[in-house]
Parts: structure tokens; sequence; C-alpha cells
């Protein structure tokens, strides 16, 4: 009480404290009843992978793109015969996919190099486990996983296109107009006043695919 | 006319359930008003609704912990200290007035005396408690409590005082027969005094230097368990009501309000529970007081602001 530096009417903090613990008290509390109530997750949330079985190729690159390791799979070749065709074909069949979430750090490596989007995001979290070692979930746990798997969000109008938009604008244009064609892909020929609409976006497409 | 022994069997329980009611009611406010004001939920499981059970769950919750005494504590003492602790406000309730017409268990003439006397004890629970406990923290926190309790003895007693001057009665329900609506004002310091007072001698934060968790564990009750640790929390809701009900009925009025005859159990109790609601208000707002700055609030403010007030209090009452 002594040490107090410059400070108005005495007594004033006192009140001001006062007025704030009061004006909380009306105030909704913030809290979330989690268990009770489910928690709003943001889009793309990073819960727990998920496998597609069907999609899966058997190609290892996100095993082996995988910081920690934590991905383990086992396949076998199978021969499929098909009618008409002047010998078997081979195919991959997947025997084994694991991925140990007690190791997984959640980069979503493997998720971006798959080329067959056999693995999702999906936003579920409740995994937890009494014993570490029941972290290693196998492709069966995974794939049930499917089903938590949310519809892509839309584009973002004002955003890049994507790789595959850019690379088919640039293909149409022709050689040698390549440069010219990225710069008006990133541009959308809508006028700067006029929000870009998913038409316009579309617009730099070319007509028909090239592949 | 019922006989003596009903009558007094009547009050006695009515005292005992409200001694034993009024403060889970008060400690149920305090976890929630306590959990909004810090902008969180507070209990919601317990009893199903809005956790109104917690209280009874703890209880219960203590009731099955382990009763534990120190190795090197002196047991009967250490046994004894929360029964000290808890019923000296058993019997102060037995002395305050809930509404007009004899509706208080036990009329005393010397009322307002035997109330703060029986208060007093209270150093005595803590003293026992700390000392029994062999423990250098629970030693640290009776040490304080005592000189804590001490010293805001003074303020209290002599904010007492001036209202007893004013009434010219030590009677409680004679006190609050006398009050008048002015005298809001004309006791106002006495009041404050009584009630920063109050809440210094029940170590309630911003007092509650004697407890301290962040410093000295729990001061004297870091030993206790169990049963014996539920007195010691039961007495500080007690205690809670002890002092916002001695307020109510020396400085608020009692049950002085609309329809008194009728619905004056119903303002005391109204009262009481505004105060205990400020009390707890209190205890979220102010930090903790230091040890030097509560005794320097308590000498230097509090003394002479209610010597100032019992000088006034003469003045006015000769000049009328």
């Amino acid at each position: 009480m002594t040490d107090d530096g410059e400070r108005g009417t005495p007594g004033k903090g006192l009140v001001q404290g006062l007025a704030v613990t009061l004006k909380t008290m009306t105030k909704r509390s913030t809290t979330r009843q989690y268990p009770d109530v489910e928690p709003e997750l943001p889009p793309r949330s990073r819960g727990v992978i998920a496998l597609l079985e069907e999609n899966c190729t058997v190609c290892m690159l996100c095993a082996r793109e995988c910081p920690d390791w934590c991905i383990y799979i086992d396949s076998h070749k199978e021969e499929v015969v098909v009618p008409g065709a002047a010998r078997a074909r081979q195919r991959n069949v997947l025997d084994k996919f694991d991925i140990d979430f007690s190791l997984c750090m959640y980069c979503g490596i493997c998720i971006e190099v798959c080329p067959f989007d056999a693995l999702h995001w999906t936003p579920e979290f409740e995994y937890a486990e009494t014993d570490v070692l029941d972290l290693l979930h196998d492709k069966n746990r995974l794939g049930e996983w499917m089903r938590t798997v949310p519809p892509p969000p839309a584009h973002d109008v004002l955003g890049e296109p994507s790789k595959e938009e850019a690379t088919a604008a640039r293909k149409a244009a022709g050689p040698g107009a390549a440069t010219a064609a990225k710069a008006d892909v990133r541009r959308p020929t809508a006028p700067p006043a006029g929000r870009p609409n998913p038409a316009a976006q579309a617009e730099p497409e070319p007509p028909e695919q090239p592949q | 006319m019922m006989p003596l022994w009903l009558d007094l069997l009547i009050r006695i329980v009515a005292v005992v359930v409200g001694f034993l009611t009024l403060p889970l009611i008060v400690g149920q406010a305090e976890h929630k008003v306590m959990a909004h004001m810090q902008g969180r939920l507070g209990p919601m499981y317990a009893g199903g609704y809005h956790g109104w059970a917690q209280l009874v769950a703890d209880g219960v919750k203590f009731v099955q912990k382990e009763d534990i005494t120190p190795k090197d504590a002196d047991r009967g003492v250490f046994r004894l200290a929360p029964i000290v602790a808890l019923f000296p406000y058993l019997l102060v309730l037995l002395a305050v007035p809930l509404g007009p017409g004899n509706l208080v268990a036990q009329p005393l003439d010397v009322g307002l005396f035997f109330v703060l006397a029986v208060l007093g004890v209270g150093v005595l629970a803590v003293l026992m408690s700390a000392w029994a406990s062999a423990n250098k923290y629970s030693l640290l926190g009776g040490l304080r409590g005592a000189a804590q309790l001490l010293g805001y003895e003074l303020p209290l007693v002599l904010a007492a005082a001036s209202v007893a001057m004013a009434a010219g009665t030590l009677s409680l329900p004679g006190i609050v027969e006398a009050w008048k609506p002015w005298w809001l004002l004309w006791q106002a310091p006495a009041a404050i005094i009584f009630f920063v007072a109050g809440l210094a001698e029940i170590r309630r934060p911003p007092f509650d230097m004697p407890i301290a968790d962040s410093e000295l564990v729990f001061g004297y009750m870091t030993e206790y368990t169990g049963l014996r640790f539920a007195f010691f929390l039961l007495a500080e809701y007690v205690g809670i009501i002890v002092i916002a009900a001695l307020t109510t009925v020396l400085f608020l009025g009692g049950w002085h309000g609309p329809a008194a005859d009728h619905l004056g159990w119903l303002w005391t109790l109204l009262k009481i529970f505004a105060l205990s609601f400020v009390i707890i208000w209190f205890r979220v707002t102010f930090p903790r007081l230091r040890e030097d700055q509560l005794q320097r609030l308590c000498w230097l403010i509090l003394v002479p602001l209610a010597l100032a007030q019992l000088v006034l209090t003469a003045a006015v009452k000769i000049a009328t």
C-alpha cells in the first residue's frame, strides 16, 4: 500500500475489479462441454488417416515418404487372366497396410504423395487407447474411417488454380505460349471490379480435355 | 402453549437444520458464481441438473477418505481442532434472530456480547490445528492466523460496539427492533469495518494469508484429511453465513422490509444471501493481501476508523 505509484481515486481499482468479475458472470461461458456436445472442428482437420483400399496399388510411395516410417505395407502379386489377352496380367494385392499412430506426426505427406487418392484425412479424433501398442491400426480399421471423410471443401475462388487446371490450360495454349497462358490463368478474364464467379473461373479452361 | 422441552427441541432442530443446509447452499453458490465469474461453468454433472449435488458428492467423498493423523501430531488436540472450528458457529446461529416476534432460537439479553465472545474461539481452533499438526507449514499458517485474528478482533468489536451504543442494547433482536433506515448512513463506516473485519475473521480471501495455498500448502489445514478436513471446509461456509447474518442483523436492519410481520424471515435470509454473494464476489475479484498489508489495513485504517465511528455514534446519540 505504500509502494503505489501515481494512481487515481483510492479504491477505484477495487471497484473496477468488482465490475470486471460481475460483467464476466453475466456473459455466457465459453466452455464447450466436449463429451456431451460434439466440437465444431475447422475444415481440413487432421484427425486420423483413412485408407480407401481399392485405390491402393501398393506403389509404396507413402511408406517411403513417411518421415518417421510409421506405415507398414505388405503385398503379393496375383495373376489376372484377361480373356483375349496374349498373356496373364499381374496385379498387386494388398496384404497389410498398418499405420502406427503412436509414431505418426500428422504431417500428411503420405496423403499428399498418394497418386491414387487412397489416403484421406478425416476429422475423427476419438481413438485414444490405454496401451500404446493398440495405436497400430490395420487396414480394416483405417478403412472404417473412410465413412467419416468429409467431402472436399469448395475451391477458393480467389485462390490459385489447381495444378491440373494450370497444366491443362498451358497445354491447350500450345507450345511457346506457356508463360502467357500461365499468367492468364492466374488472373481470370473477369474485370477486377466484378468478383470472379465459378463460370469465369472455368472460362480459361479449354473445352476439350487434352487426355 | 406447548411444553418447554418441545419448544426448545423445535428451536434447536431448526437451528441445526439451518446450520447444515445454509452452508451447502452458499457452498454451491460459491462453486457456480466463482466459475461464471471466471468464464467457466463449474460443476455440471453431480445430481444431473447443473451439478446441484456437487457438495453432497464431495461430502460422500470426504467420508470415504482415510482419516490420517500424523505420527508426531498431538493426537487429542489434532482431532479436536475441527470440532472447535465448527462448533462456535453453531452457537452463534442460536442467537441470531430470523424474524420479529421471538423468531430466534435463544433470545439473549447479552446476545451481541455472547456472539462476539464465541466467534473469538475460532482463533483457538486455528492455533490448535496449527500446533498439533507438527508441520512447519501448519505452524506458519497458524501463527499468521493468530496475528490476523487477534488484530481484526478489535475493529470487529469496536464496530459492533458502535451499533450497540446506537441501539442502546446488547440484545440482537433488540438492535434490529431499534434499527431505523437512516442508520444505513449513520453506521455505514461501522458496517463496512464490521464486514471487512468479519471477512478477515473467517479467513476468506483476500484475507486468506493463514491458508495461502500457493506458499503454505494449506496453512493449518495441511495435515487434515477426510471428514476432519470436511469439517474445516464446512466451518468456512458456516463462517460466511455467520458473518453475513451478523452484518445483516446489526447493520442492514435484519427483518425490516415490506410486510416485515409475515415475511421478516424472508428478508433476513435474502439479506444474508446477498451478503454471502458479496463475500464470494470479493474472493473472486481481489488478490490475497500480503501479511504486512493485512496488518497495516487493520491497525492503521480499520481501528482508527472504528474509533472515529464510535465517537460519531456517541455524539449523535447525545445530540438526539
